[in-house]
């Protein structure tokens, strides 16, 4: 039997499969659906300080090679979310709070808000392609990553994990800067920008015109990320975009990952991905002779 | 995966004052009961049940909100997006059925009732409206069997709330199953009916949708999705469920009241 236990900055973990932010994570209904599902850990939808209400639809738009979605951080604001994380976990979930803020306080006292609620992690959205004032647009720099990472360590005693954007010339760059301010570790990657345009009507399909591509197109760009994070720092790395298989989990593994995150996936295989994933992997593990997933992380490298 | 396809509209019916039926051409399949996720170019996105199958498809669209309102000024020839079909059916599972549609959830209904009839079932239609003038597809349904009109003005049919008139109809009648479509709180009153005849029921929900494919947690009520598990639930479920008649979620994933 391959062991497919995971760690991550101190948590343990059944398998190193989680639910990624921003699919079927804004209610503990679904929360717990994709627990009991086999993630090993499920990831929030990004909670801000107010209630959102996102973008007007078309918000979602399926390609042949991933999905596209303009969403725009719909979430019913941190103080409403309590009753869903705390049901969540009541429901023997492991949760992580993924948060989004305007500036570094504001990420800090959702944050801490989030904490409260008995998540195991924070994961900080610094990589929403698509929201004004959020997500990218404030964290084009290290230096912002490291600020907002620095103010919410500042505030809460569980692990936190920025979340970074592909969308910049040099993501491991982002990663040091993160580890430097103290992340326990960080995710790659949120999605890529993109468009589609719908030349009957010369207009783009997102209401918000431009969004983020996620799926099996942009896994390849996740893969290479993982790989110059893991040179680049000594913090664990989880790897996301475009798994479909145990056999793309595995790639990101080996490219350095800890962990990895489904989301897209679910939409073509359901929460049975996340069964589905671990007996792809262990059995890949099994043929090509290793015996834990640990034994495969950052082996592409050596 | 189901990419969008922009289609032009090969026919626009106005079939109330309120009430539009847009047809079009699709290479999509699509079974009754099912939705499509219709995109109103510079408006909005929205699940629409199929109120017609086969080539030339059909959605009926009542004209409340911007983007439906907007939906009635396109003609023959302008273009909308569609994707699916999403969604499952009704489920036939006895001879005689009651079909039970309140406003415009007789256009999510009106498939099923032709297709259970042409499967050979007796099937009974009682159509809701708030008046006579809102009415749509009495003449679909009663090619298709018997049809009994409710109007909250009493201006057709019996003066009153169509559960009122299922009810009546569940006293005297013998049914094997009941299916119906309307506003939540119609569709709890009819479902309640229903169970406590013992009788097997399904009913179709609406909520707002994002995705539609199970993904974006929109159309959430207790752990289902509307959109993936649904539109159309048993009864039981329903019954047992904490959010059913009660709760909804909000644009922003709010749950508050219906």
């Amino acid at each position: 039997m391959v062991d497919l236990r995971a760690e991550l900055a101190g948590i343990r973990l059944r398998n190193p499969t989680m639910l990624a932010s921003g699919i079927l994570d804004e209610t503990a209904g679904s929360l717990l659906r994709v627990h009991r599902a086999g993630a090993a850990a499920v990831v929030t939808k990004s909670i801000g300080p107010e209630p959102r209400e996102g973008y007007a639809n078309p918000t979602v738009v399926e390609l042949e090679m991933g999905l596209l979605n303009a969403v725009g951080l719909p979430n019913p604001g941190i103080a409403e979310f309590e009753r869903e994380v705390r049901q969540a976990v009541g429901g023997g979930a492991t949760v992580i709070g993924s948060v989004y803020g305007k500036d570094a306080e504001e990420f800090a006292k959702v944050a801490s808000a989030m904490a409260g609620y008995g998540v195991v992690a924070v994961e900080l959205n610094l990589s929403c392609p698509h929201a004004k004032g959020l997500g990218t647009e404030i964290a084009q720099h290290g230096d912002a990553v490291a600020e907002i990472t620095r103010a919410v360590k500042d505030v809460v005693s569980v692990p936190v994990f920025p979340k970074l954007s592909p969308n910049v010339s040099n993501i491991a760059a982002f990663a040091t800067a993160a580890e430097r301010a103290g992340a326990d570790g960080v995710v790659a990657i949120n999605t890529v920008k993109a468009m589609t345009i719908a030349p009957e009507l010369k207009m783009p399909v997102l209401a918000n015109r431009f969004g983020g591509l996620s799926g099996p197109a942009i896994r390849p760009i996740g893969v290479r990320a993982v790989y110059d994070i893991h040179e680049a720092v000594d913090i664990p790395v989880v790897g996301v975009g475009g798994i479909a298989s145990g056999r793309d989990a595995l790639e990101y593994i080996m490219a350095g990952a800890s962990a990895v995150q489904l989301g897209t996936v679910l939409m073509s295989r359901g929460v049975g991905a996340f069964e589905a994933v671990l007996k792809e992997m262990a059995a890949l593990l099994e043929e090509i002779g290793l015996a834990s997933v640990r034994e495969a992380i950052g082996v592409a490298h050596e | 995966m189901s990419r969008i396809q922009i289609v032009p509209l090969l026919d626009v019916v106005r079939e109330s004052s309120l009430t539009t039926t847009y047809r079009f051409r699709a290479d999509i399949g699509g079974d009754a009961g099912q939705f499509v996720m219709v995109w109103i170019p510079k408006w909005d996105e929205l699940p629409m049940a199929l109120s017609y199958l086969g080539p030339v498809k059909g959605i009926t669209v009542r004209a409340y909100g911007d983007a439906t309102k907007a939906l009635q000024s396109f003609k023959p020839g302008d273009r909308i997006g569609v994707r699916g079909p999403y969604g499952n059916t009704f489920r036939l599972e006895g001879e005689r059925v009651l079909a039970v549609a309140g406003g415009t959830g007789v256009t999510s209904l009106i498939a099923s009732v032709e297709a259970f009839a042409q499967q050979g079932a007796k099937i009974t239609t009682a159509i809701g409206a708030r008046t006579a003038e809102e009415l749509v597809f009495v003449d679909r349904a009663g090619a298709s069997g018997e049809t009994h009109i409710a109007t909250d003005d009493g201006s057709r049919g019996l003066h009153g709330f169509v559960p009122v008139l299922a009810e009546k109809l569940l006293a005297k009648g013998r049914y094997d199953q009941v299916i119906v479509c309307g506003p939540e709180r119609m569709i709890k009153l009819v479902v309640d009916a229903a169970l406590k005849r013992n009788l097997k029921v399904q009913a179709s929900l609406e909520r707002y949708m994002k995705c539609g494919v199970g993904i974006c947690d929109a159309c959430a009520f207790d752990d289902k999705l509307v959109c993936l598990d649904g539109p159309i639930f048993p009864g039981e479920v329903l019954a047992a469920s904490e959010d059913f008649g009660a709760f909804r979620r909000d644009k922003s994933g709010r749950r508050v009241p219906l």
